[in-house]
């Protein structure tokens, strides 16, 4: 695919802790780390997915001011910012996995109409739903 | 402007809520679930939520509740206990206070909302909610036509 969304990011409280998550508990892998400063740019990306970043991105200077980064760290520690959906072939498996690694789980597995579905959040308060869809008719 | 990190043991007070509003949450319990003390507690979920914690658990045992009176053939009583009311009378009270009308007299305006799309098959209620396009395309199309038509005509003139 050469077109399409290539990065999208959210913001973090703490790029080593959400790099921590997204590698170790999640199964990310690293796709960019480049310092430049005290700018720090950091992507993961999911290993089926190779065309697509995830950015951790801390509110900060110099980008934003320290007003406005203490106000979006808030809208982030406060599950503020919009969910993220991770899609996934068996929700109840990776939901057993995730738990024994320590995520944080803001709801179990439930079914509904034929696809399950769980809640957890980051380090940093973003809000995850993951979603194993209906399995299609024949 | 609060602390992230007292705002995200914040969060996890109010994801507990969200998880089981019908479980019975005391002060004390969140605020050990958010570790903070109970004096607090209550100030502080409610400088970052907008309303005390006690007040955002009846919303969200009011939505379950009126989720079930419409969608299940549970009786009042059953739906009171559910969603964490210990007796029917608070939870007939409190249902009025919020919603305005009590759950038996609503119960059958949400049941027949449900009753309509239920009966509807699924293909159905899709192109039923589908915007009326072929038409006001066409419409669109032979206004544009015309437009045009008397346009070039002026032009012509």
């Amino acid at each position: 695919m050469s077109q399409g969304i290539g990065v999208v990011g959210v913001y973090v409280n703490d790029q080593d802790e959400a790099l921590a998550f997204y590698v170790e508990k999640l199964g990310f892998r690293v796709q960019a780390d480049v310092g430049n400063g005290a700018y720090r740019w950091l992507t993961v990306q999911h290993p089926e997915q190779p065309s697509f970043e995830l950015g951790l991105f801390t509110p900060g200077p110099p980008v934003h001011d320290e007003a406005t980064a203490q106000t979006l760290r808030a809208m982030v520690a406060k599950g503020a910012m919009p969910a993220l959906v991770l899609n996934v072939t068996d929700c109840r498996a990776a939901y057993e996995r995730m738990r024994k690694l320590g995520v944080e789980f803001t709801q179990e597995p439930m079914e509904r109409y034929g696809s399950v579905d769980a809640g957890f959040r980051d380090p940093s308060g973003n809000g995850w739903k993951m979603i194993q869809a209906r399995a299609k008719a024949a | 402007m609060q602390d992230p990190q007292l705002l995200r043991r914040l969060l996890r007070a109010k994801d507990r809520i969200d998880a089981a509003s019908h479980e019975a949450w005391p002060v004390q319990r969140l605020a050990a679930v958010s570790g903070v003390s109970e004096a607090h507690f209550a100030r502080s979920f409610k400088q970052a939520f907008g309303m005390p914690p006690h007040r955002y658990l009846l919303t969200r045992r009011i939505e379950r509740a009126t989720a079930l009176l419409g969608d299940t053939d549970l009786s009042i009583t059953e739906i009171a206990f559910a969603t964490g009311w210990e007796s029917l009378g608070t939870f007939g009270r409190t249902f009025r206070d919020i919603t305005g009308e009590s759950p038996s007299t609503l119960r059958p305006r949400l049941q027949a909302a449900a009753r309509q799309l239920e009966h509807m098959p699924a293909c159905v209620l899709k192109a039923a909610q589908r915007p009326d396009l072929i038409e006001a395309v066409s419409e669109k199309r032979r206004r544009a036509a015309n437009g045009t038509k008397r346009l070039s005509t002026k032009e012509t003139r």
